[in-house]
């Protein structure tokens, strides 16, 4: 790998994929740097594991280039076999081979050299648990199991690029707890794009999430940014009673963005729940409280709230169906979506 | 073809480790072991004018019909049914590759089958103490030809598994496919528009492809260039067509 460091991990431009007279993916066009996790979150049928098709060479893409450590995936698909580590959607394995056995096969295809595969077995069956299941066939395993040997079988020949579609699909806490660490370890030393429709996953494990709705991308950048991007203010959420008409006005006083989005009717003890958004990033809380209390309004509870990814990705796909023009970037422009957002 | 020997190797213990192998393999050794004791028995009742091993290869399209769709029908429906064959094109390995691993090994199996029949003659030699009831030539001649036709048998059986992903669809289609190159020659010569002047270029094509006709020649001793070129460029285009047929199914998934 002859590549100048600053080449990115992986580079996708104007990306098109139709077939049958359905677009897939409508002009994607994004880039990972090495050593990074990427996490591509969207709806079923969004394009997701086409994309991830497209970047490994299985399928070839409608227009558009892809190019992985620098090498184009349309012209050199040999090459660009040679530097991946895929695991496809559902993890597909062959029934009955034992584990070690799928292991080496898998590792004579990547040309692993014969020498180092022995030892390099062992260390992804260490890796990722499975020693205690190397001889055992893969149709007797369960889902945790077999997903583990997908995630092995993906690592296996020590690729630079590794994607995964839904690599955590169908397991339990524990075994998502194992499987999140596992890609965690990856960090750093090979680049990683996995999908998944587990969001709090996606905002643990990865650098930078790609959040693509319809063949686009909709959304990009770490889960901070995306929150920051799509919501564009942060919340206040507060538990007050007494007169709250002056309320708007001492607001502006604080901070010119600072209203109220929402407020509902007070309960028996006279207290109501309040909502207000700011644009300002750092913290108003105690210059609130403050203020509040100087107004002779009795506060019961304050906080701040956090849009979880969850709400990120509502929004995000939620904006993208609304979208008129298809080939529009990602707007800066905020949009209000007040009922998102949620108490972290 | 740097990874063709790691696909066949694989290919051939899949096929060791699966119990159907075993049970074609039983079904077809014990149906062969019938027939042949059959002919033995028609030898002892009157002198017959052929050797046994010309009336044994008489009913070599039996076993074709199903052993052939059998053994190839699962080999690349089932890579794309599980979903496997996207992990395998994914990995430094070219289409053909995988093509040929999977058609080695079915080819193999077919062929070891077959020669495992050759105990038939021997255990007759054995215990009949007669040389005359093995005459060689047919005995060769056999075997040349159902190594020779076996390579397009088999390779039709892979195209079929090629172009679909039910295996079920793959053996009907195999065995309809086969049933015509075998059965369809000798029927259409039969009809009899063929023999109007103007069928002529068509008529010589048919009886080009006589496969029955390829039998009697080959079990004669008469091995005919024109007959081989028709089996191993028949092979070349199955192949060639399955290589496509998978590659035409993956930009259509």
């Amino acid at each position: 790998m002859s590549l100048s460091p600053s080449t990115p991990a992986i580079e996708v431009s104007r990306l098109v994929k139709t077939y049958g007279g359905v677009t897939a993916v409508n002009d994607i066009t994004f880039s990972v740097s090495r050593g990074e996790i990427v996490g591509f979150l969207g709806p079923n049928g969004a394009g997701k594991s086409t994309t991830m098709r497209i970047l490994t060479g299985y399928l070839p893409a409608t227009s558009g280039t892809v190019r992985i450590g620098g090498i184009s995936v349309a012209t050199q698909p040999h090459e660009i076999k040679r530097r991946i580590g895929y695991m496809p959607e559902n993890n597909p394995l062959p029934e009955d081979m034992r584990v070690s056995e799928y292991m080496y096969f898998r590792g004579r295809l990547k040309e692993v050299p014969r020498r180092k595969l022995g030892p390099r077995i062992d260390e992804v069956l260490e890796i990722c648990d499975l020693k205690r299941v190397r001889h055992k066939i893969i149709g007797q395993l369960s889902k945790g199991y077999r997903q583990r040997v997908g995630i092995a079988e993906a690592i296996l020949a020590e690729p630079p690029v590794i994607i995964m579609d839904e690599p955590t699909i169908g397991l339990d806490p524990h075994q998502i707890l194992i499987v999140r660490d596992l890609i965690g370890s990856l960090r750093g030393r090979m680049t990683v794009i996995i999908s998944s429709h587990i969001l709090p996953e996606i905002e643990v494990t990865c650098d930078r999430v790609l959040i693509i709705n319809q063949g686009r991308v909709v959304a990009q950048g770490t889960p901070a940014d995306l929150r920051r991007e799509i919501f564009g203010h942060s919340s206040y959420e507060l538990q007050v009673a007494g007169d709250i008409g002056a309320l708007p006005a001492v607001l502006g006083e604080i901070d010119p963005t600072l209203r109220i989005a929402s407020q509902g009717e007070p309960d028996a003890g006279g207290f109501r729940h309040l909502r207000l958004n700011t644009d300002r990033e750092d913290e108003l809380g105690e210059t609130l409280l403050r203020t509040l209390l100087a107004q002779n309004l009795r506060v019961r509870a304050l906080s701040r709230t956090h849009p979880t990814l969850e709400d990120v990705f509502l929004a995000a796909t939620r904006r993208s169906w609304d979208a008129v023009i298809p080939t529009a970037p990602p707007p800066a422009a905020r949009t209000d979506n007040e009922g998102a957002n949620g108490q972290s | 073809m740097k990874h063709f020997l790691t696909l066949l190797s694989h290919e051939i213990r899949m096929l060791l480790v699966s119990p159907s192998t075993y049970i074609a393999a039983t079904a077809f050794l014990g149906f062969m072991g019938f027939m042949f004791s059959g002919i033995l028995e028609t030898y002892s009742k009157a002198p017959q004018e052929i050797s046994p091993a010309h009336q044994f290869f008489q009913f070599f399209w039996l076993p074709v019909f199903f052993m052939v769709p059998l053994l190839t029908m699962k080999c690349l429906a089932e890579e794309r049914r599980l979903g496997t064959i996207e992990t395998l094109l994914t990995t430094p390995v070219t289409t053909t590759e995988v093509v040929l691993g999977k058609y080695g090994a079915a080819y193999l199996l077919y062929i070891t089958l077959w020669a495992s029949t050759g105990g038939f003659f021997y255990i007759l030699k054995r215990f009949s103490g007669d040389a005359r009831f093995i005459d060689l030539g047919p005995l060769v001649g056999g075997y040349a030809f159902i190594a020779v036709s076996g390579l397009l048998f088999v390779g039709i059986g892979v195209f079929a598994s090629s172009i679909s992903r039910n295996q079920a669809v793959a053996g009907i289609l195999s065995f309809s496919m086969l049933f015509a190159l075998i059965v369809g020659g000798g029927f259409i010569t039969q009809t009899d528009w063929i023999k109007r002047d103007t069928m002529a270029v068509f008529k010589a094509a048919v009886d080009y492809a006589q496969i029955f006709v390829h039998r009697d020649d080959f079990t004669r001793g008469v091995i005919d260039t024109r007959q081989l070129l028709f089996y191993l460029s028949g092979t070349t285009l199955a192949l060639i067509f399955s290589i496509l047929g998978v590659e035409a199914k993956l930009l259509h998934s």
